[in-house]
This record gives structure tokens, sequence and C-alpha cells, in this order.
């Protein structure tokens, strides 16, 4: 916090009121600068231990549902070596000059923090043993702990960590560089299924998240925007709105266009949301027209075709003769791919709590990605961002939209304006209609076996949005993904189309789509090879460990491994019903690598049953929480699935036509087929589990429909007229 | 116009119009959080209470149709047995992801459990599908109420 109030930052080293102990120490960063600021940015401050014994730890990323304010207070516990009943977490402030950057996003928060938080954890158990130690007159070497109190056996003298902490308080803080770390053998913590600290609460109802947040005096607010993203304000009923009972003000906003700021807008302002959104229905808001007024899906699509039949903009990568390996092909085969925009559609819709007084701003978001919502807000409103404070609220549902801060700065715009905190919630149809959708995409793909059953060459054609040669947010594909350097002949070329509409990343940003294009043309070369799926997989994948250098090195071997156990697991191969199929896909994102099988059951009249589903992963030698790892890895699956069979929005005349969940689908219960999941423990440190389980889903499911059925789903969402048998 | 409303064995009073929706009144007049909104059109569920023990979606019901009804929020449905078996089963499965459509679930779910017992899968999906969950907990949600019922879950 700016004003230096809260608890863990007041002071370098301090004894709160009450008598509890502040440990706070300054955290190497990665690079293993000895100072604060070094690469990785300075951390500090994440454990307190009350003469209770009841310890603090705070959790320093924002919580969306991905379970991060257990799983990393978590690391800390296990290496200070407290039982995790002792154990209260603390939700910080957004404060990167303490806590380095506070972000969801990229499933980084494990390989960020694997190794520095348990250090954190570690260094604190060295100075409660040194407090103990100095006090009994022995060598700290000669001590040990367990369950939050140090012991030593030669004196058979033991002090609980709360007895301790005001001593350890005064202790020089160690290289947390050299600092002991446990056997992992050793671990209570780590490795244990833990539930969500905010379970109870959850269950029972209490007020947790952004939606929630109340504040004395505090108004609430609704925001229109246009249809056609970013279009000004032409004109509004302003004094129809004011005149609906309990509406305090409703004014325009003149806004910008940069899409991930502050639009243009009209603001209704009342004592209660209701009786706001019953004063927007009298705006009959009217929109000045715009340059993207015309744009739609369909438009983008046949540009697309076009794109693709003309010279590429650009050659991302071009190994060996793709052209000549096709012409020498024994088999080759063509197909045109493509995806839709999707919504991420959060079940909490965007909303803010705002507070501007006085020239300083209070800020209440869930959101993922605090810090660019500070400097957001103080370059449009012209504040300092030291004169801003954001409380990082619990977010229902992430996914990635959460990464901008548009809800933040109208909610600030508009508190400044009426003179009091507002809350600031988007109606469902301003969430669905104002997303930053993961981009639609068009991929015309080119390939060739050889009577062996090998791949001899992949052209892929990518048609992105994008503008001057850069990808929209979230729209690009890196010249280094699979299958590219594991094949001789491999040619990516990419054209380009300007939209307009606001896109980024959507969980597991490029691979959701890019897996299902790639693993499904796989598919069609399998088929075209007369080969296995699974055989011709484990063949393209090769006999090296790993192919290309760190950091963008495909570990192939773990790959090889999961893809070899999914199929093990799901009893591929065995014999079914006609109308069922087993589809498989693999994928490699976020450090993760992924393998998964689906069985699908489609009727005569198209429709798809999902039977089950299998997933063989590999995210490094330790699961941290089995709990949350398994609530992820089935939530991924089920989101992918969800999306492949149901989602879309379409654009027309410049506006998504979709707005609720009448007319965009989300999976229900009674859809979700059984998950099964395996981990294969490898030798390779933890690393994320929010996205790396997406990507392969889709594409098994288009595969086991194409085992089912003989027909190859080309196009998401699948469309499943096509795959009717009367 | 002030309406009183019998929440959680509790009678309380709000000044609204009467077209307000239960779910506004309950969060914006009563201060009661727990109901969540979602999608203000009866497809999302995240607003679910019970009005006289059916779960009911309170974004889409006036005020004004309520009269002497008796509503239960998420945060009065532990203190029936049902509510309280639910609540707990959805603790020790540790259902959550972001928790934000729980609330709505848990409702629904005691609802089935009150009226019927044993609940098959069939049961269960009929009456849960009316609740999304965006994270995709179902299948802990199914297993939580196989477990509040005391019905084994197969892997």
């Amino acid at each position: 916090m700016a004003d230096g109030s809260h608890p863990f930052i007041a002071s370098r080293r301090g004894v709160l009121a009450g008598g509890g102990l502040l440990l706070s120490f300054t955290v190497a960063g990665k690079a293993g600068a000895a100072e604060a600021g070094g690469a990785g940015g300075a951390l500090n401050a994440y454990v307190r231990v009350a003469p209770d014994n009841l310890v603090t730890i705070v959790a320093k990323n924002p919580e969306v549902g991905q379970g991060i304010k257990t799983m990393l207070p978590m690391l800390i516990a296990e290496e200070l070596d407290v039982d995790w009943d002792s154990v209260r977490t603390e939700q910080a402030l957004n404060d990167p000059t303490v806590y380095g950057r506070q972000f969801a996003g990229g499933s980084m928060a494990t390989p960020l923090h694997w190794d520095e938080l348990r250090r954190v954890g570690a260094a604190a158990r060295v100075m409660l043993i040194a407090a103990a130690a100095q006090g009994w007159g022995v060598p700290a070497s000669e001590c040990t702990t367990a369950s939050g109190v140090v012991h030593h056996a030669g004196s058979k003298r033991k002090a609980t960590y709360g007895a301790l902490a005001g001593k350890a308080a005064g202790v020089p803080v160690p290289d947390l560089k050299t600092v002991p770390l446990k056997d992992p053998k050793d671990y209570k913590i780590i490795g244990h299924a833990k539930r969500q600290v905010d379970t109870a609460a959850i269950v029972t109802g209490k007020p947790l998240f952004g939606i929630d947040v109340t504040v004395p005096g505090m108004l609430y607010a609704t925001y229109e925007k246009a249809p056609v993203f970013a279009a000004k304000v032409a004109g509004a009923d302003l004094a129809a709105a004011k005149a609906v009972k309990g509406v305090r003000d409703a004014f325009v906003v003149e806004g910008g266009t940069v899409l991930d700021g502050l639009l243009p807008g009209v603001a209704v302002v009342a004592d209660s949301w209701w009786a706001a959104r019953k004063g927007r229905d009298q705006l009959n808001t009217r929109w000045a027209d715009h340059p993207t007024a015309k744009q739609s899906s369909a438009a983008f699509a046949a540009q697309a075709v076009e794109l693709s039949k003309a010279a590429p903009q650009k050659t991302e990568r071009n190994d060996g003769d793709v052209a000549a390996a096709l012409k020498g092909a024994s088999k080759t085969v063509e197909a045109a791919y493509a995806y839709p925009f999707i919504s991420h559609a959060n079940l909490e819709p965007q909303n803010c709590t705002a507070h501007f007084k006085d020239g300083k701003i209070e800020i209440w978001a869930p959101t993922q990605n605090p810090e660019p919502g500070r400097q957001l807000v103080a370059k449009t409103l012209g504040v300092a961002p030291e004169a801003i404070t954001i409380h990082m609220i619990r977010g229902g549902g992430g996914f990635g939209r959460r990464l901008m801060n548009d809800y933040m700065v109208e909610a600030v715009w508009i508190s400044k304006q009426v003179g009091a905190p507002v809350k600031l919630l988007w109606t469902r149809e301003d969430d669905m209609r104002h997303d930053f959708y993961r981009p639609a995409g068009w991929h015309f793909l080119k390939g060739g076996v050889n009577a062996a059953g090998d791949i001899v060459g992949w052209h892929d054609h990518f048609v992105t949005l994008g503008e001057n040669g850069v990808a929209a947010r979230s729209a690009g594909m890196g010249a280094t993904e699979f299958p590219a350097r594991f094949l001789t002949n491999y040619r990516y070329d990419l054209s380009m189309m300007a939209a307009g509409i606001p896109t980024g990343p959507l969980r597991a940003p490029g691979s959701n789509a890019i897996a299902f294009v790639v693993q499904s043309f796989i598919d069609e070369l399998a088929h075209a090879a007369g080969a296995d799926p699974v055989a011709f997989r484990l063949k393209l994948l090769g006999d090296k460990p790993m192919v290309g250098d760190p950091p963008s090195g495909y570990a192939a071997g773990r790959m090889a491994a999961v893809v070899k156990l999914a199929a093990e697991k799901s009893g591929w191969g065995r014999k079914l019903p006609k109308g069922s199929g087993l589809g498989i896909a693999f994928h490699y994102s976020h450090l993760g690598y992924f393998a998964e099988v689906v069985e699908v059951a489609v009727a005569p009249d198209g429709a798809v049953k999902l039977v089950k589903v299998w997933v063989a992963a590999d995210v490094g030698r330790h699961v941290i929480n089995p709990f949350g790892a398994l609530n992820q890895v089935e939530g991924s699956v089920l989101d992918g699935l969800s999306g492949a069979l149901h989602q879309k929005i379409t654009i027309e005349n410049g506006a998504a036509v979709e707005g609720n969940f009448g007319d965009y689908q989300l999976m229900r219960i009674n859809e979700a087929p059984p998950i099964e999941t395996h981990f294969i423990k490898s030798d390779n440190s933890p690393t994320g589990l929010g996205e790396p389980a997406l990507p392969p889903i889709i594409p098994a499911l288009c595969n086991a429909i194409f085992a089912a059925t003989g027909k190859r789903i080309r196009q998401l969402p699948v469309d499943t007229a096509l795959l009717k048998s009367v | 116009m002030a309406f009183k409303l019998n929440v959680n064995g509790k009678t309380l009073s709000a000044d609204v119009d009467g077209d307000t929706p239960l779910l506004w009144v309950l969060r914006d007049t009563l201060g009661i959080l727990g109901p969540k909104y979602g999608c203000g059109i009866a497809q999302c569920g995240a607003c679910t209470v019970h009005v006289d023990g059916a779960p009911v979606r309170s974004c889409s019901m006036p005020v004004e149709s309520l009269g002497a009804a008796k509503i239960v929020t998420i945060e009065g449905v532990g203190d029936s047995a049902v509510g309280k078996k639910v609540q707990a089963a959805w603790t020790e499965l540790d259902v959550a992801q972001c928790g934000y459509c729980q609330a709505g679930q848990i409702m629904s779910a005691t609802a089935l459990l009150t009226a019927k017992a044993k609940p098959t899968d069939a049961d269960i999906d009929e009456a849960m599908s009316g609740n999304i969950c965006r994270c995709a907990t179902y299948t802990r949600i199914r297993a939580a109420i196989k477990l509040a019922s005391g019905q084994k879950t197969e892997a």
C-alpha cells in the first residue's frame, strides 16, 4: 500500500501491535541478486507468527479460481515447517515494490515461485532456529524443527515459533540462495491435497467477490458502450434516465479509441444497481458512425480464403523444400481449418468498485493483472501511480479476461465524476459484447506422407487478424510451433487482415486454437498413411528426448511418455460399437506436456455424447496440491469441450451478436463426462496447471468424432448437423 | 413501496418498486450477498434461492410476486439438515474453483435432495442443468451430491 498503512510493509522489520512478529526480508531475484530490485523484483514480508502460534502467510497473487491463494502459501508453510492447520492466509495488496509482479496468467505462478517461496519459508525457519539457539546457548546446527516447534535434543528443550518470533525478528536474514531446503521425501504439505483456504466461505455464501464489495456511501453504476467497438456517443436521453426513481446521475463519457482503455459510453449512477439499469433503459443512446461498422465474421472468412489464394505476406519458417516433397509424396491431403471468436464468459460479469477522493484513488477489483490497471488509471485520470491503492478481490473466474482492466478505469472515472464511491457492474450482455475475444483464425494446410508412413512435407498458410505485420493480441503463432523442427520439409506462411475487433488471451491463448488445427491434421495424415493415430504420432515425435534448444526446446521424450500412457489407460485399440470412437491428441504449452483421449458416441441424429476422457500429464516431479491440480485439469478439459461443441461469437455490422447464455451456450452438468487423470512425475521442476490441459482436448474430441463417423471436423464449433447418419 | 419479506426465518422490509427482481432486493437493499448475478434471464442459476422450498432464479422473480413466501438463501440453507449435509459434502470434496456459482449449485442440490433422498444420475442431470459452472466443476458437483445422499460414487 502506497500510504504505508499495510502491516506487512509498514517497516522492513517491526513488531506489530499485539505482540505479533513480522518476519521480513529481501528475497533475491531469480538471477540471485543480493538486493531488492534484482531480476525478478523484490519480494519480502510473507510470514507472521503470533504468540498463539497462528501463522499468517501472505498470498501474493490474485485469486480467480485457480487456487493460488492456497498453493503459494503451501510452498512457504512447507519449508517453514509448520502444520497447515496452523496457517491462515491473507491476500496481499497490489504492491510490486514489495511482492514483485502480481498477476494470474500464463500458468506461471508455479514456475515463478516454486523455488523462491520455498526459500522464503526456509529463511524464516532458519531465523527461528537461530533465536532459539541463542537463547539456549547451543549451536543452531543441533536444533531441529517440527510442526512449528524448535527442538534441541541434547538438552531436551523446545520452544514454539510463537514464543520465538519476537526474538527471531532481530536475527540476521540468511542468504536465500544457500538457505537449506527439505528433502522432498519429508514433505508434509507439498504433494498433499489441501482444500482451498476460502472453501468454508464459499459454501456458506460469504461476500468474497468483486460484486460483493461494499463501501460506505457507495453508489451503483452501469455503463453503456457502443455495440460497434469504440464508436462515440452521438446522443442520449440523459434527462429521461435521471427521471427514474433512485437514479442520481447520468452522463456521457467522452472516452478514447484504445480498445483496452476507457471507451466512450454513457454512465448511469443510482442508489441501487436495478435503478441504474432502469435508468439505462431510458437512454435511447445514439452512436456515431465508426470505420469498423461494416465488419462481419462472414466477411473475415471470405477474405481469409482470398488471402490464402494469394502469395503470403510473410514466410515465417521454410525448412527443406515442401513443394518438392509434396510432389514426391505417396499421398497428399489439403484441408482448410477455421475457428471462431469466442468469449471468456466469466460467470461474474466484469465489475469494479472505486473511490476517487482528494486526488487519491482506492480500487477494489477482481483483476488478474492489477499493476497495468494502476498504470492505465494513472494515465487516464492524470494521477500519480502512487496515489492509487488496489485491493485484489477474488474474481468469479478469470480465463484471461481479467488481465485487462477496462472495467477498472471506467469505475474510477465514474467515481470521480459523481464524487462518491461507486460499484460498477456490467450486465451479462455488456460482458459478452465487450470482451477481448479469442481471435478467429484460418489455416490452409497441405501435407504429404510416404509409403513408410512418415510425414514428408507440411505447409500451413495461416491467415490471422493483424495489421502492419503485427498479429492482433493472441492471434499469432510462433515459428517453433509443433510440428516445426520435427519435419525436414516444413513451411509456415502468414497473412493478416485488419479487424478492429478486440482480442486477447483466453485460457491457453494461441494453443487453444492451434492444437485443434495441428493435431487434427496430423490425424488426417495418419489416416492417409493407413497408420494407427497413436503409432503415427509416436513415430513423428521420434527418439530424441529433446528437440530444439532452451528456452523453446520441446521435450519429445516427455511427450511420447504421456501419449503412451493416455493410450494405455484409455484402452486404445479396443473394439467399440458402431457410432463410437476414440480420438487422441497431444500438445505442449505453458511448460506442460499433455496427451488426452476422448471417447464419443455419435447418435444417428448427429448428437455427440461424451463418454469418457483420459488425461496423461507431465508437469514435473511434484503435483503441489493434488486437490487443486485435478480441479484445474478437469476444468480445462471441460472448458475446451464446451468451447468446441457450442461456442461462437459472431460479428455482424461490426458488433458481437451473442449476448447471453441463451445464444452462447456453456457446457452443463448433463454433458460432462467422467475424466480420469494420470500424472507422470518426471524429474523436472514443477510447472503450472491453469491452462495446458485444455488445448489437446479439442482435437482429441474431433479425432474421436472422425473415428466414430468418418467425418472430419475442420471448423469449430462442431456442427452436429454434419454428423447425421439418417 | 414497502414489502415485508420472510428471508432465512426473519421478516425484513424493503422499500423498492414492485417489479424489482428479488435478487437485487436481497443484494442491494438487504445486503444479502450470497445469491449472485450471472445472466439476469434465468439461464445460469447463480442467483438460485428457495421460495417455499422450491429452487427459483431470483433474478427473474419480481419482489411483488412473493407475498408471505418463505425465502431461503445460501446464508440460511445450513439451518436445514439437508442443506448442512450438502455444504459439508461440498467442503469435503473441495468442489469449488472460483466459487461464484456454488451458492446457486448448493441451493439447487439441497432442493433436489430434499425432494429425493437418493437421486440417480439422471435426476442430478435434470435438477442441476439449470446451474452453469463456468469453471466446470461438474464431476465434483455430481460426486458431492452422491456423497451428501450417502451413495457411493463410481470412479
